[in-house]
């Protein structure tokens, strides 16, 4: 059975993975690069915010500009607008005076700060220059947050609305052809069971496509809590916890805390439960079929490097509903 | 140094609540405005950036404005508490904001209504030098200086980075003070702009086209007559910051990355000597998950789940034996799961106490924050 994630996602040639702070995008961008590479695809995952957050995932040094390989088949790079910049002037513009124009990090900060979509479209144009010169099969986008994604992924657009003439407008014609088509361009949405990234989520569903034109094309529903008991059973442990002084009696006075963290536990999972559900009520309503996939929270000891490879199992195995 | 996290805010004028995404900053920001008006007399103003819309609920205050709404006093008795003081909220909207500034800086009518309707101005109020940023600082400041308040906590904007508001004002005056603003601005002020002497604006030029670049520099023209109103703000705001009488709370939960982020904000702000007042961990597991004796029984329980206690059980409830069985077996083993997890979080709730004078734990809540009574009961921890 091949899997899904790797049909709807991976198969295409740029995959944004976005979602709310904290909701573990990072994660689940590197279980898709990890997947990738699994598969034979030679991948380039990318972090756009330069925290280092996707290089301690992959247990990898820093990350760079330059795309480094960073375990068979994955490589990793970070996005920096000035090398960009700098990448775009010698390989289009073909500057012969780079030197020349002083401080860059400096002077692009300024006007990139000032002109809308400049260090957007310096960023997205680098990830469309690599899928365009088929350096990767697939290029994973670690991208900014669900805040930022629609300015940076609506960049070309906005630009070819600003920008009357010029070199740039020009450029975001083939970088419009990339982001618009569906068979290349995948936008995943990482939410967890929580009330604001689900509003963030369907906030950003509603937005994303009438605003850059580009559609999502999955939500992944990370640390979602499994049921510890059914109905029924959770009605038994009520009922112990009413006896509890007969459980005491033989397992000792930590009796008490046991029953008490199934009741966390069960009223933890009961409200994200409630969460997903208005999740999937509001895609249907939002766009009709988004599929949404699940990936559990993990009770694990392992950290760093393990996880990511746990995460990309409960991916690849993961059913869409 | 303060005894509780109640008695920080008594004792301060200013809290800013930082913090990384999704570990409840906003709820936490919101509690404490609840906390204070309860064990305090004076007016409480929380201002939030973007708080659920059950959060402006929770409050009884619909739908939250750039201007500051009152939380009736029956709102506090219907959730059990009396206040001794008045708690506002307000939120940031940084169109409203900026829209404000601009008519409060411009030395003119004429002038105003040129930024105003500049084309440009939107896209570039929305983007610049961190503008979400600068509004929360200086809408601190023109709050405080109002003389209103004798407590303002201010839930500070989420970004990238969660203490690049604390630049702002800097960049700001940097901004007005750098050469790139004289460079863009003066060759299309002077009209002897020869693009071939500056390479510059030779590539950006061709790069950019030279409509855009005029569209952006007319507008800098039209800011820079601000650059006196803005300037003298960002030093008073910058001021602000580092007064005696304002504090800093980091929000964290226990989870890896949030601690993470706190200790370096905890850090951040150690370094630009700016006061840490304490740190909140928030959604916090009980403590007994930890005890030794709680693992000692889970263990216990599995085994004797095949044993006389499963019948003696059911017995008692009067219920199938075999149920009871498995109920203690996933018990035990289930158990071990939220164990670890509560042990990771003491080692970081460790880690964290090191770097403040207090750290303040919230326990995890079986519900979500619907009501002003769930604030009142998060703001428990506080006392």
């Amino acid at each position: 059975m091949t899997s899904q994630v790797e049909d709807l996602l991976l198969d295409r040639r740029l995959v944004f993975v976005t979602g709310k702070g904290g909701v573990g995008k990072t994660s689940i961008a590197a279980a898709l690069a990890e997947l990738a590479a699994r598969s034979g695809r030679r991948t380039l995952v990318c972090e756009m915010d330069a925290k280092g957050a996707l290089a301690d995932a992959l247990g990898a040094d820093a990350l760079e500009f330059e795309p480094r390989e960073i375990e068979p088949n994955l490589f990793g790079m970070a996005m920096n607008t000035e090398d960009s910049l700098r990448e775009y002037l010698r390989l289009f513009v073909k500057v012969p005076f780079l030197g020349k124009i002083g401080p860059l990090a400096r002077t692009f900060d300024f006007v990139a700060d000032a002109a809308p979509g400049v260090k957007e479209i310096l960023a997205v144009g680098k990830l469309c220059h690599e899928v365009r010169e088929r350096n990767y099969d697939v290029v994973i986008v670690d991208a900014e947050a669900s805040g930022h994604i629609v300015a940076q992924i609506g960049a070309p657009h906005v630009i070819r609305n600003l920008v009357q003439v010029g070199m740039v407008r020009d450029q975001t014609d083939w970088m419009l052809d990339i982001l618009h088509d569906p068979a290349t361009t995948a936008v995943a949405i990482v939410t967890t069971p929580e009330e604001m990234p689900v509003n963030e989520t369907l906030d950003l569903v509603d937005r994303l496509e009438d605003e850059t034109g580009v559609a999502p094309t999955a939500v992944v529903a990370n640390r979602v809590l499994s049921s510890w008991f059914d109905d029924d059973e959770m009605q038994l442990v009520s009922a112990l916890g009413d006896h509890v002084d007969l459980l005491v009696e033989a397992v000792g006075k930590g009796a008490a805390t046991v029953v008490a963290a199934a009741h966390i536990a069960e009223a933890r999972r009961a409200i994200g439960a409630g969460h997903l559900e208005r999740l999937r009520t509001g895609l249907r309503d939002a766009v009709g079929d988004v599929p949404m996939f699940e990936v559990p929270e993990l009770f694990t000891r392992a950290t760093g490097r393990r996880v990511v490879t746990l995460v990309a199992d409960a991916l690849e195995s993961a059913e869409a509903t | 140094m303060a005894a509780s996290l109640v008695s920080l805010l008594a004792a301060k004028e200013m809290v800013l609540v930082c913090g990384s995404g999704g570990v409840g900053k906003t709820t936490t920001a919101a509690a404490m405005g609840v906390a204070a008006a309860t064990h305090t007399r004076g007016r409480v103003l929380v201002m939030t950036v973007d708080p659920a819309r059950r959060l402006a609920d929770a409050l009884g205050v619909g739908a939250l404005g750039n201007d500051a709404t009152r939380v009736p006093d029956d709102a506090f008795v219907d959730a059990g508490v009396e206040p001794h003081g008045e708690l506002w909220a307000a939120m940031l909207d940084t169109k409203a904001g900026w829209d404000e500034l601009i008519r409060r800086h411009a030395p003119d009518a004429q002038l105003r209504d040129s930024v105003l309707a500049n084309p440009l101005y939107q896209n570039i109020t929305s983007r610049f030098v961190h503008s979400h940023d600068y509004l929360a600082m200086e809408r601190l400041h023109e709050l405080h200086t109002s003389g209103e308040w004798d407590l303002i906590i201010v839930d500070t904007p989420p970004s990238r980075n969660a203490i690049s508001f604390l630049d702002a004002p800097g960049r700001m005056k940097e901004f007005f003070g750098s050469r790139l603003l004289k460079w863009l601005t003066v060759p299309y002020r002077s009209r002897l702009f020869t693009m071939a002497s500056k390479p510059f604006y030779q590539v950006a030029d061709r790069v950019l086209g030279s409509r855009f670049l005029q569209d952006i520099a007319e507008f800098f023209i039209l800011f820079q007559t601000m650059e006196q109103g803005f300037v003298r703000h960002a030093r008073q705001v910058e001021r602000l910051l580092s007064d005696p009488r304002t504090t800093f709370v980091v929000v964290s939960t226990l989870e890896a990355a949030p601690t993470h982020e706190a200790s370096y904000l905890a850090r951040a702000l150690a370094r630009r000597e700016l006061p840490l007042g304490a740190i909140v961990a928030n959604r916090v597991l009980p403590r007994a998950f930890t005890a030794k004796a709680a693992g000692t029984s889970a263990r216990k329980l599995g085994k004797a789940a095949g044993g006389e206690l499963a019948p003696r059980l059911a017995g008692e409830l009067g219920t199938d034996a075999d149920a009871v069985e498995h109920v203690l077996g996933e018990l035990s083993e289930r158990f071990a799961d939220v164990a670890i997890v509560a042990t990771r979080e003491a080692e970081r709730q460790a880690e964290l106490s090191e770097l403040a004078p207090m750290l303040v734990t919230i326990p995890v809540l079986d519900r979500d924050v619907n009501e002003l009574s769930d604030l009142a009961e998060l703001a428990r921890s506080f006392t």
